[in-house]
């Protein structure tokens, strides 16, 4: 079996009285594509949170490739090689396409080699028309692409993609779900989704959580066949 | 920025030549030296605050670090190459112990505020009390309220007996503001600059992308510092005497409201605000009809409301508007149509 890169045991989160996540065991092994989901306020931002070290859990261990980086800081965590996109648009506004691509790659490479690979990421992302604009200038679906594109630069060995198709027209969710597969060839990947059509176009595995808690893990056939899961949050939301 | 660091070196000697050259001409040496350090000080605070996005309340302390350090070291050693050396380590590394301490303890921007303005009058509640003969450093005594005065000022390196003063002075201050601003543009112009500015955008994303956000910002952090230093030896220099108003809250304010004025996040914006609105002063500090704090106020509300960019951006907006390439091609074209879009549908 392939190599275990991103473990958690008994994680949990609490605020005050809510129990954001309680007790999650998870596994994910190298080149995996897992998909997240569950209904509002299900526990999975703050599970991503727990993990890229943006949160520190209440209780648990995180561990990736074997290393523990439970009370890890971010900046650590992505030094690691793991490549992370919040819920919320996390970009730098008043840069460029193309300054915000190479901040991304400079942290792994000499400025000359940062420049080469941000023109590489910028046309694999077909964002060269917009390469000298500012972020905060863009429209939706083509800031999310930039964020992708700060997530790939630095060739991770795993992304964390926190509702990267929110928002998003057919025509740009199509191109995330290439980039998407590009990425998942060398990288496992975690992606947080409400989008039901986008899931079943990506996904194999999903975890479902409700109430902080991991509710089920399947095969996405099975996942959204299954009543409990429908009951919960498909009941719900479709 | 544009063009490359060494057509930058180039427009910095040119501008800084035909200044040296020109400003004599209408206003007297003895008061361009003070403009000159003043927009130094500036620079210092237009740096860490327009470029790495921290707010500094007591841009003073490191000033009036700088002074004293030279006032004390001048004292003590006889010559002033050392102590002018010594006055910008000591509050850069004052400021990094400060900066780490804030930084590594998450402190959010407020509270950073708050410290570097508490700091600031504790320098200053502090050099204030020592006029008692206890408080000595070496052979140099505090002084209290009264400052010190009679250190040895600038002279030239290895040689203690040759002053460099008057026009002399005035020109070392000048080179030295044009060395400054060329470092300044080559640290902006590096990969560090360049984080820093990313920094200032959006913290928590250039945390995810692996850079550590602490170590960074209290770098800067010290080296606005160390500029402050500098700016406040010259200060000594020019005075020949330091007092504790250098740390004062007021002294404080003015240098932000210079930023605010000359425009952030540019590089002349804060040295133009600072010489402009310091030479405003000396004016009106010649006349007893209105208060000076008064009409620094006035303008401080006058450009927040009506120029809240300052003063650099709006000219270099206006230059671009009048005479600038038009952007053109495609992409513009392109971005026009959408946003029409987005209004329409
Ligand atoms: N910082 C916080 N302080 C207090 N409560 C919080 C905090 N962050 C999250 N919560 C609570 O924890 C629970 C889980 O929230 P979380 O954001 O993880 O849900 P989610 O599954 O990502 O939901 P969504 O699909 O809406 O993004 C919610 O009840 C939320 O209100
Ligand atoms: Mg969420």
């Amino acid at each position: 079996m392939a190599e275990l890169v991103l473990e958690t045991q008994g994680l949990t989160m609490r605020f005050g009285g809510v129990v954001a996540a309680n007790n999650v065991d998870f596994k994910l092994r190298a080149r995996e594509l897992r998909c997240l989901i569950g209904p509002n306020g299900a526990g999975k931002s703050t599970f991503f949170k727990c993990v890229t070290g943006l949160q520190t859990p209440t209780e648990g261990e995180v561990y990736m490739r074997g290393v523990e980086t439970t009370h890890w800081m971010p900046h650590q965590i992505a030094s690691l090689g793991v490549g992370i996109k919040t819920q919320t648009p996390n970009v730098m506004d008043s840069l460029s396409v193309f300054e915000n691509i190479w901040l991304a790659a400079r942290r792994f490479h000499e400025p000359q080699e940062a420049n080469r690979k941000t023109q590489e990421i910028i046309e694999r992302l077909a964002l060269g028309a917009i390469a000298r604009d500012d972020l905060g200038r863009l429209a939706h679906g083509e800031r999310q692409r930039v964020e992708l594109g700060l997530v790939a630069v630095g060739d991770p060995w795993l992304v964390l993609l926190d509702e990267p198709a929110a928002g998003m027209s057919a025509e740009d969710v199509e191109r995330m779900t290439a980039i998407i597969h590009e990425l998942n060839k060398t990288a496992a990947i975690i992606i947080v989704e409400h989008d039901m059509q986008f899931i079943r176009s990506i996904a194999e595995v999903v975890t479902v959580f409700h109430q902080g808690e991991v509710l089920m893990e399947d095969h996405v056939d099975r996942v959204m066949s299954d009543p409990m899961v429908r009951n919960v949050y498909l009941g719900k939301k479709a | 920025m544009q063009g490359s660091l060494s057509q930058d070196a180039v427009k910095i000697i040119l501008v800084t030549a035909v200044l040296i050259w020109v400003m004599p001409l209408l206003i007297g040496t003895y008061t361009l030296t003070v403009l000159i350090v003043y927009g130094m000080l500036g620079l210092s605070l237009g740096l860490i605050w327009g470029f790495g996005g921290i707010l500094c309340f007591g841009q003073a302390a490191f000033f009036g670090l700088g002074a004293y350090t030279y006032a004390i070291a001048a004292i003590n050693l006889g010559e002033s190459t050392v102590p002018m050396i010594l006055a910008v380590l000591v509050p850069g590394l004052f400021a990094a112990l400060l900066g780490a301490m804030m930084f590594y303890g998450r402190l959010n921007d407020v509270y950073l505020g708050v410290i570097t303005l508490v700091v600031t009058l504790i320098l200053f509640k502090f050099i204030n009390s020592t006029a008692g003969p206890q408080y000595v450093i070496g052979t140099a005594r505090l002084g209290g309220f009264n400052g010190i005065p009679g250190f040895q000022t600038l002279n030239v390196p290895g040689d203690p007996d040759a002053y460099i003063w008057g026009d002399s002075y005035f020109y070392v201050c000048a080179v030295l503001l044009g060395l400054v601003f060329f470092l300044v543009t080559a640290l902006l112009r590096s990969s560090f600059g360049r984080i820093a500015v990313g920094i200032r955008e959006n913290e928590t994303r250039m945390s995810l992308m692996g850079y550590d956000v602490r170590a960074r910002k209290t770098l800067l952090f010290a080296t606005g510092a160390a500029i402050a230093g500098l700016a406040g030896a010259l200060f000594a220099n020019w005075a020949e005497i330091v007092t504790p108003n250098l740390f004062s809250l007021g002294q404080s304010a003015e240098i932000i409201i210079w930023c605010i004025v000359g425009g952030l996040g540019t590089r002349l914006g804060p040295v133009l605000g600072a010489a402009g609105l310091a030479y405003l002063k000396f004016l009106l500090g010649q006349q007893a009809v209105v208060d000076n704090t008064l009409i620094t106020g006035l303008i401080l509300v006058l450009f927040v409301l009506f120029l809240p960019k300052g003063v650099v951006p709006a000219l270099a907006d206006l230059w671009k508007v009048s005479f600038g390439r038009r952007p053109l091609g495609r992409i513009h074209q392109q971005r026009r149509m959408r946003n029409r879009e987005h209004r329409n549908g």
